[in-house]
């Protein structure tokens, strides 16, 4: 049978500055009609290149320089197969089959649609584009197809603006947008990358659902291996630009042959990691051990509290005003609701939860960047408790030196007008700690720390990698001697490969620095690598905490199941269960049934179910063992 | 909407009220007015007649009372329409200025027709084909725009208009349709000698227009959208004014606040410069002979026009934008 797609032998190469990157060199493979290929690789092995190579919308400095691409339209069969690499980019033949035959869902959800269109403008425009129908029969069209792919409301999600969207939402109009003429393969590029983890499931199931009900291929471009071990039926896997590993997916999870595929699946966090394995990454860094030295504290008072961070009854409410001509006036919304939690000295507290949920607002509460509307915040000095709320001047600047945090934007969190040294030596600066020649040591120590290289002190942001900036970040955070750490979301705007050295780099600093870590993610599993104690939070509650073991075999709340039953693991053996995710509703606290429904006005106790377990509802959940 | 409308034109009153006091403050700081110097000039010369005029016009505008009532004088006058004499000119303010006001308008509305014609095409060009050696070209020639003083480009289009064309030096028309009626004469005259403060006016204007659509196609040409716009089949032309284009326009709207007030008080220097019978040059006589009057209802209406221009290019802005109309500070 022949391939919907054959691609021979293609080669890309980028033109930068003063010669040309290889960026795709001469790869082959063939995507069959029907069926679902993954292809796999890290950032920068080329996989969204050819991507945009099958679309003809390489960027402007790219240019194809050998190979070919072979399409068989189903819908002319009998037609010889075209070779898009030989078309002009911009023809009218290329223009039909872009959009009309192969469409494409980016990985942003946020910035792919125009914000100034209605979805139904912009989703029917490919209808107009490409058949030949009127407009009436295109706006029908168009909303048939915005119901199929979940939109509640098809007529209302016609007239809405994007930015009217969740990212969800956002996602499913995209995808309406590419699959609104029927095209014989779409491809996804991370279509799910840029989501929450319960949304992640809802996408990956409508995608399968439309896949078999529309016949077409589907070209799945990712870099996790959890979806592509629920989604794909074949595995291509790219590394700088080559095909390292190309199969089936059992042969591909069953038998990695490649050592780059068989690094790829150690590095990434599992459920069923034994206790005290360690990830491996891909490339391991090279830190200077000596420059490993516990600062000098004093000693933990004997018999003294040994919670470090003690946080209760936190409530946060932001007014959000309305400036918009048809509602005006403000509405509340109840940002962190009566959390309460304590971090114990020398663990890692993982507070886990889907963005909107509060997370990073409790943070920055600790960090007194905002200030909570009611319950108190109290950190133990050494047997001392301070309520944070009452710190000013002087001892605000020294409790300043005791919390330090690491943000999760490599890029937005380093100034990129300051060098490296400036960047780590700051905080030492702002402190007045040492003299110019001790905290040039210093900061030479701290590089080492994080396994970068002394000689690149010098150097500006811009030069280093996503991975290689969160070290400066991490350097940063270390440099004025911390107790508790704030992580929050450090690995989730990097590579898998990547996240697994800064994973053990800060489970290395924190074993040997006796660090105490409040690691804030949206990653079960990458959560599960990190804490000792987890937990969830959802719509500012904080709905179950418990020990990690606890939480992962045991989990009470149906957020929680829900949030353990989304996550893709990187085995085919075991695929997502989407009714466990009550179609998208397990994040609303009143559709979750009794007894943890949340209604109007009232509020739920956290109820103890012994060992540390606690679950947020109103009366003990029944067949639960003390 | 209704609501929003009412709540800016309520917010505009204290701002007008604000803008008021600091004009006429700043009208009273010079030592000495007008009066006075015409009463030693008077002196001067021996006559007495002049007194008594004077003694009618302080009289009548409360000029020997204290510095609040004649401003609230002023106030109240300027809100009944009177925008009260010139001292200069002997006559209405309303008069002196509404003479000059339509020739203004005619220039001003010329640059800025201009301006964007000749603008958006060059920037559109310039951010699609970025450092090709057409956007080079266009850019050294955008500097050189906005480098060039314009009293000197002007100076040296007069010169070569007179030498090669043999338009008549300064103005806006040929000296015998001065103060003449509409003819057809007349209006082929202005044409003739209008290009030249069109240009003139136009050249800084263009350029710095040029630079900004560049810029913030640039940034539009960047973004996912244009890609999926592409995606979807749609050809680059039209891909380019539907998104990033309509994008890029949103600046524009915001400055057509600034243009309402342009269109009065003009490009003073060229004005000048040319001798147009605009009322930049006006404005700029009444503030060195302290025509009270003249200068505080002129920079009143300045005023006026830039807060109304500001409102339509928010009321537009909100049109356009669907961001702006629907999603308020909700910060997205």
């Amino acid at each position: 049978m022949t391939p919907l797609v054959d691609i021979r032998d293609l080669r890309v190469q980028f033109l930068v500055g003063d010669g040309a990157v290889q960026a795709v060199k001469g790869v082959s493979f063939a995507i069959p009609a029907g069926r679902t290929l993954a292809l796999v690789g890290e950032s920068g092995s080329g996989k969204t290149v050819i991507s945009q190579t099958l679309m003809r919308i390489l960027p402007q400095n790219a240019e194809i320089t050998g190979g070919q691409v072979l399409f068989n339209d189903p819908a002319k069969p009998d037609d010889a197969p075209v070779d898009l690499v030989a078309l002009p980019a911009d023809g009218k033949m290329m223009r039909q089959i872009r959009g009309g035959s192969i469409s494409i869902i980016f990985q942003e959800p946020m910035t792919s649609l125009s914000p100034l269109h209605t979805v139904g403008d912009q989703v029917g425009e490919a209808l107009l584009l490409h058949r030949n129908c009127s407009k009436p029969e295109a706006k029908e069209l168009t909303v048939e197809m915005l119901r199929l792919v979940g939109f509640p409301d098809p007529e209302k999600a016609w007239r809405a603006y994007p930015f009217e969207l969740s990212g969800g939402l956002r996602q499913r109009a995209m995808i309406s947008m590419a699959l609104v003429c029927r095209p014989s393969l779409l491809i996804a590029d991370e279509p799910t990358t840029a989501l929450d983890v319960t949304i992640q499931a809802q996408i990956l199931k409508l995608i399968a659902d439309l896949q078999a009900e529309l016949g077409m291929a589907v070209l799945m471009i990712t870099h996790d291996l959890g979806v592509v071990a629920n989604v794909a039926e074949d595995v291509v896997v790219m590394y700088h630009g080559e095909v390292m590993e190309q199969g089936g997916l059992r042969d591909i999870f069953g038998d990695p042959r490649h050592p780059y595929l068989k690094g790829l699946l150690a590095a990434v966090p599992r459920f069923d990691m034994k206790p005290g394995e360690r990830l491996i990454p891909l490339r391991e860094i090279k830190q200077d051990r000596s420059a490993l030295k516990r600062p000098e504290r004093e000693a933990w008072p004997e018999g003294a509290d040994d919670r470090m961070l003690t946080i209760e009854h936190l409530t946060k409410t932001f007014s959000v005003r309305n400036k918009g001509w048809l509602a005006r006036g403000s509405t509340q919304h109840l940002a962190v609701d009566d959390i309460s939690f304590d971090v114990r000295r020398g663990e890692c507290l993982g507070l886990v939860g889907e963005s909107g949920c509060g997370k990073t607002t409790t943070s920055k509460m600790i960090m007194k960047a905002l200030t909570p509307d009611s319950g108190t915040v109290t950190f133990n000095d050494r047997g001392t408790p301070v309520d944070i709320a009452a710190l000013e001047g002087d001892k605000l600047f020294d409790y300043r030196r005791k919390v330090q945090f690491i943000f999760q934007d490599p890029f937005g969190s380093l100034n990129p007008r300051m060098t490296v040294f400036d960047i780590i030596s700051e905080p030492l600066v702002i402190h007045k700690i040492g003299t110019p020649a001790e905290r040039a040591e210093r900061a030479m120590e701290l590089m080492r720390l994080v396994g970068l290289d002394v000689r690149h002190l010098r150097r500006y942001p811009h030069s280093f990698s996503g991975g290689q900036r969160q070290r400066i970040g991490i350097a940063r955070a270390l440099a004025l001697e911390p107790e508790l750490l704030i992580c929050d979301e450090p690995v989730s705007a990097l590579d898998v490969s990547i996240q697994a050295q800064i994973l053990n780099l800060l489970k290395d600093l924190q074993k040997e620095l006796g660090l105490t870590y409040l690691f804030i993610s949206h990653n079960l599993a990458v959560i599960d690598y990190m804490a000792d104690r987890i937990a969830v939070m959802c719509s500012g509650r904080l709905v179950e905490q418990a020990s990690r073991e606890d939480i992962f075999k045991n989990p009470v709340h149906p957020y929680t199941k829900a949030l353990l039953a989304a996550v893709p693991e990187p085995n085919p053996d075991r695929k997502l269960d989407l009714t466990a995710l009550m179609a998208g509703r397990a994040s609303i606290p009143s559709a979750w049934p009794e007894p943890f429904t949340v209604a109007e006005g009232s509020t739920l106790q956290m109820i103890d179910l012994g060992n540390g377990h606690f679950v947020r509802a109103s009366a003990k959940p029944e067949g639960i063992a003390a | 909407m209704i609501g929003y409308l009412a709540h800016r034109i309520m917010l505009m009153v204290p701002t007008l009220i604000g803008i008021s006091l600091i004009t006429f403050i700043i009208i009273q700081l010079p030592p000495g007015d007008f009066l006075s110097t015409m009463i030693a000039e008077c002196e001067a010369q021996g006559e007495s007649s002049c007194k008594e005029q004077v003694a009618v016009l302080t009289e009548e505008f409360g000029l020997d009372k204290p510095v609040w009532q004649q401003y609230l004088i002023w106030v109240s006058d300027l809100l009944q329409g009177n925008m009260g004499i010139s001292f200069e000119y002997n006559k209405p303010v309303a008069e002196v200025i509404g003479e000059s006001l339509y020739l203004t308008i005619i220039v001003a509305g010329s640059t800025i027709i201009f301006t964007w014609i000749v603008a958006f095409p060059i920037g559109v060009y310039s951010a699609t084909h970025q450092y090709s050696w057409g956007d080079h070209g266009l850019t050294l020639l955008g500097f050189l725009g906005l480098a060039t003083p314009n009293f000197l480009l002007a100076l040296v289009m007069l010169f070569l208009a007179n030498v090669w064309f043999g338009t008549s030096i300064g103005g806006l028309m040929d000296p015998q349709y001065v103060d003449q009626p509409w003819t057809w004469g007349k209006f082929v005259s202005i044409l003739e000698h209008l290009w030249i403060p069109v240009v003139v006016i136009g050249t800084s204007g263009t350029a710095g227009l040029i630079r900004r659509l560049r810029a913030n196609l640039l940034d539009e040409l960047q973004k996912q959208y244009v890609v999926t716009a592409r995606a979807k089949g749609l050809s680059p032309g039209k891909a380019l004014v539907k998104y990033p284009l309509r994008m890029a326009l949103n600046p524009f709207i915001a400055d057509i606040g600034n243009l309402l007030p342009q269109v009065i008080s003009g490009a003073v220097i060229v004005s000048v410069v040319l001798s147009l019978p605009t009322t930049g040059p006006i404005l700029l006589r009444a503030l060195q002979t302290q025509d009270m009057f003249l200068a505080g209802s002129f920079l009143m209406c300045l005023a006026f026009l830039t807060v109304i221009g500001v409102l339509i290019s928010d009321l537009l802005l909100a049109v356009l934008d669907p961001r702006i109309r629907l999603a308020g500070g909700a910060g997205h």
